[in-house]
């Protein structure tokens, strides 16, 4: 199969395109995705991705527990969210159906796997029908395809067996959606080559299925036109790639790791959704990567706290449960003054909640969620590329302060994907880690561990195995200076006071905040974390209709940026669309003491654009209000 | 590399200018002094050696030690120590816990810092009660102990730590008791030179909270009949007449006397503290007061793979196969260039 084939059916040019495919977590739904999705960044297309997958590995076939589905926005202008609904649902049984509907637009090309659509998989699914032949899928364009008998068919002779040939089903269906956009299909091989290097039988099998699915469109009656997305023209130059938020996460932190000199320590215990930065720093150790996979949450963060005294880059990664661990270790890490980067990948909660699922409520626990007064910078990620800068930026301030940081990202940072403009490593700034590495640096003085930097108040970060150095540190209150164990009241006082003044006087590294909009004006829509591009499209969109609307995203969340207060003074409204309850208003309510108007869904998924606007829309001055109608 | 210096080094170069705030009588006083006369005999200054605790009157041991010390949280000092390790293995790692921290609160950092076998040198102070707290029973505490928090004796059946430890797949394991001058420094000079986890059980007085809690075991009177002094391919033998010892029947050891029913020398087990198998090390962990004399010294030492030196074997070798280029990384597998 080639690009250069001349398209023999007439083909229609889509700005922008939203495609979802669905099917039983073990159909391969998620390779499926990216797949497309490399496809198409390769393709020049700006792209944004949403896996949404079960908690169960592999949910009894057919049900809708075990239903995975992965939602790909790609488009030939600068897109930031994965699309709040499909343009194209590809469904691989009934359950993916019944699951998946509600995210198809109208009139959108729905393509099913009519083989599958039988009784049991239906009754499975909760359909009384077959929603394939009784009509109720009539506001879409149905496309049945008979993805298991073509499967079938195409491996004649191959001498599979069934469950091996109905494991290839997903690269007939990803042949047909690549012959249906115009996508290149070098890459698709090349990862089948690759995955299947070692299974010769199965490599020509699946080559196979990708390429009759490829000739099926061009051949069969059933699709009369073509898509073509054209490359993107209004992103900036430079080399890309595409890249998850886990991944980014940990090469930033890698990065950090290089630019300050040091080796990096990561101390983990699996969970979900912070598993896959485990896996990616496992297999750099050739870049002085140390990972710890530890006997819990608790064991990870200590043993990076110990780490963390042994003068290496430490970071512990986890989700909301596993700060709940934490929180003790987070605190004497305050206490100690030692760098670390903690990194929380918010999932659903409380408790177990929903671990594959996206929520932004963890903010008040990471900010407050410890005993005593136990200040600590807090920085969230926006995107998936973004999680690099903010990772490099969380170490930074780390070893600058000497102080645990928190990096708060989540669920659909961690496992969406978005091209990635590469950084040049030439162009990082270097991090200085200033260690007290010679007992000469004293000068003759005495050596005193809690002795401040005047400007950043930080304590040194004395080099273990220095003569000269011996210290003694500890989570019980100490003595100013001498670091000794101190119970003295007005001193407990003071170290309260100073330890708050360090994460204060952090808000030197923050820059002034960028305004999407205006400087003032009617709304000023806040965010932080992964709301950023659904809220900043809104914004783009109300603004295209001539409405005073502003956005803004922070980074820091802790300290607050020093000119926030100011800005926020300046608009009539301001409005943060959240996934909590109103976390963020708190903090900022608490902080400036004045109204805050809040949106908030808390429903695993990430908002959409369209509910983002019509939620500006309700705090626009009134003279300006309309209701849209949505179906 | 931790490497002995050419200067002689004495006890006082391990203490602190800190004033020591044990209660006066505290056992903990002679495991201190033990230790730092075993680490100046030992000869790796204080520079190249970390002590690391949790919390407890045990805990408090780095604060008297000229060491690079951590005072860390409740049952957490293995986690905090093998984190270190495995960033410095460069440094000797000493771990300071009591009953409280390590058998309770902090079980499971215990039993996984024996399973990976980090190189770290543990004195497990043994007192049988919470003595910062003030008087609770412990998990080693006896059933049937009266405390504050078991007025009618405790219900709770303990923990027999070297059985624990044989069970987690412990490297090393001694137990001394914290008045015994002489075997506790054995004890210490053994678990100073193993590689590996080397655990030392302290059987140590609470004069406050659980006075003569190891009576039995340390008083002058029935010291050499109620334990008995382990040495690597020697036959069990004790008792202040040296004539009574340990014979193994099958599986079953029981207490013998030399001389009577025909039992020589020859007839009694021979400890094997290098035997691959702990089978041998778990029957001496079982053996207990008043049934038979408790085994002090080294009731197991055996070679192997550590932890940390895994580790970091691991990264030297990525390193010198592969050629880290950030640059490359940040790349990834494929890029496209846009403008």
């Amino acid at each position: 199969m080639s690009p250069s084939v001349t398209p023999a059916k007439p083909r229609e040019i889509r700005e922008s395109v939203v495609i979802r495919f669905a099917g039983d977590s073990g159909d391969g739904i998620q390779l499926t995705g990216s797949q497309f999705s490399a496809a198409s960044a390769l393709a020049g297309n700006d792209t944004a991705t949403f896996p949404d997958y079960p908690a169960e590995i592999r949910a009894p076939t057919g049900t809708l527990a075990g239903v995975s589905g992965f939602q790909l926005h790609f488009a030939s202008r600068d897109i930031l969210t994965p699309g709040d609904r499909a343009d194209v649902l590809v469904v691989l049984n009934p359950a993916a159906l019944a699951a998946n509907r509600k995210w198809l637009k109208p009139n959108g090309i729905l393509i099913a796997n009519a083989d599958a659509f039988q009784a049991k998989n239906l009754k499975m699914a909760g359909f009384a029908e077959n929603p394939l032949e009784d009509g109720s899928l009539a506001d879409y364009q149905l496309f049945q395809i008979d993805l298991s008998r073509l499967t079938n068919d195409a491996l004649q002779g191959y001498g599979l067996s069934a469950k091996e040939v109905e494991r290839c089903k997903n690269y007939f269906a990803l042949g047909l959606v690549f012959w249906l956009f115009e996508r290149n299909g070098d890459l698709v091989e090349e990862e089948i080559r690759r995955k299947f290097a070692n299974k010769p039988l199965l490599l020509d099998a699946n080559l196979k299925v990708f390429h009759a699915g490829w000739d099926y469109g061009d051949n069969t009656e059933l699709f009369a036109l073509r898509y073509s997305v054209p490359p993107a023209q209004d992103i900036a130059p430079g080399t890309y790639r595409s890249i998850a938020g886990n991944e980014a996460t940990a090469l930033g932190l890698v990065a950090a790791a290089h630019k300050a000199g040091l080796d990096l320590f990561y101390g983990s215990y699996p969970i979900t959704p912070a598993s896959d930065i485990l896996h990616t720093f496992a297999g750099l150790k050739e870049y002085g990567v140390r990972t710890f996979q530890a006997e819990d949450e608790i064991a990870a963060i200590c043993a990076a706290i110990g780490a963390a005294y042994g003068n290496q880059l430490a970071v512990t990664g986890t989700s909301g449960p596993g700060i709940a661990l934490k929180s003790e270790a987070m605190g004497l890490a305050v206490m100690t003054e030692l760098p670390l980067v903690i990194v929380n990948v918010q999932r659903g909660g409380p408790s177990t909640g929903l671990p594959t699922k996206t929520e932004q409520a963890d903010l008040l626990q990471v900010l407050y969620g410890r005993n005593g007064e136990s200040p600590l910078p807090v920085l969230a990620a926006r995107s998936a590329g973004d999680a690099f800068d903010t990772a490099f930026e969380a170490a930074r301030v780390a070893i600058k302060y000497r102080v645990p940081v928190v990096l708060l990202t989540d669920g659909a940072i961690a496992n969406g994907a978005e091209p990635w403009k590469i950084p040049d490593v030439d162009s990082l700034p270097t991090i200085e880690t200033n260690l007290l590495d010679d007992a000469a640096k004293l000068d003759g003085q005495p050596l005193l561990p809690y002795l401040r930097d005047a400007e950043t108040l930080a304590r040194p970060w004395i080099k273990l195995g220095t003569p000269g150095l011996e210290h003694r540190i500890g989570g019980i209150e100490k003595w100013d200076k001498t670091g000794h164990i101190s119970y003295d009241p007005q001193n407990h006082h003071n170290m309260v006071k100073l330890r708050q003044a360090k994460v204060d006087a952090m808000t030197a590294e923050i820059p002034p905040t960028r305004l999407e909009g205006d400087t003032q004006g009617d709304v000023l829509v806040v965010t932080w974390g992964s709301p950023y591009g659904a809220a900043l499209t809104a914004v783009r969109e109300l603004r295209a209709e001539g409405q005073s609307v502003t956005h803004a995203n922070l980074r820091w969340l802790n300290p607050l940026p020093p000119d926030l207060d100011a800005i926020l003074q300046r608009f009539r409204v301001v409005l943060i669309p959240e996934i909590n309850n109103g976390q963020l208003v708190k903090v900022l309510r608490a902080a400036y003491a004045m109204d805050i108007q809040q949106y908030n869904r808390i429903s695993g998924q990430p908002l959409s654009v369209a509910e983002i606007r019509d939620a500006i829309r309700n705090v626009l001055p009134h003279e300006n209000h309309f209701q849209e109608k949505r179906p | 590399m931790t490497l002995a210096t050419d200067i002689a080094l004495k006890p006082k170069d391990f203490a602190t200018d800190q004033d020591v705030r044990w209660c006066p009588g505290c056992g903990d006083y002679a495991i201190l002094a033990a230790v730092q006369r075993a680490l100046a005999k030992q000869g790796i200054p204080p520079h190249q050696i970390a002590t690391i605790a949790g919390i407890g009157c045990s805990s408090r041991f780095p604060y008297y030690m000229s060491t690079f010390g951590f005072h860390t949280i409740h049952g957490r000092a293995p986690a905090v120590a093998t984190g270190l390790k495995v960033a410095r293995p460069d440094l000797q790692v000493w771990v300071a816990t009591g009953d409280g921290d390590s058998l309770s609160i902090g079980g499971n950092h215990f039993i996984h810092m024996l399973r990976r076998n980090v190189d770290l040198k543990v004195l497990l102070f043994n007192n049988r009660i919470y003595g910062l707290t003030k008087g609770q029973y412990s998990p080693t505490s006896e059933l049937g102990k009266k405390t504050k928090s078991s007025p009618q004796g405790s219900v709770d059946n303990p923990f027999l730590p070297m059985s624990l430890a044989v069970g987690a797949e412990g490297s090393f394991l001694g137990r001394s008791i914290d008045v015994d001058a002489k075997t506790l420094g054995d004890v210490l000079a053994g678990a100073a030179a193993h590689k590996g986890t080397a655990l030392v059980e302290i059987l140590q007085n609470c004069n406050i909270f659980n006075d003569g809690a190891w009576d039995h075991l340390s008083s002058k009177e029935f010291r050499a009949d109620q334990t008995i002094v382990l040495e690597h391919g020697k036959p069990m033998v004790y008792g202040a007449n040296r004539d009574k010892g340990i014979r193994l029947r099958g599986l079953r050891p029981e207490v013998v006397t030399i001389g009577e029913n025909g039992v020589t020398l020859d007839d009694l087990w021979v400890h094997d503290a290098h035997d691959e198998d702990p089978t041998r090390a778990f029957l001496l962990s079982r053996m207990e007061y008043p049934a038979f004399p408790v085994p002090v010294g080294i009731l197991r030492s055996v070679q192997r793979p550590v932890y940390d030196q895994l580790v970091n074997a691991q990264v030297n070798e990525q390193r010198a196969a592969k050629n880290a280029n950030l640059q490359a990384l940040l790349n990834g597998r494929s890029t496209w260039i846009v403008g």
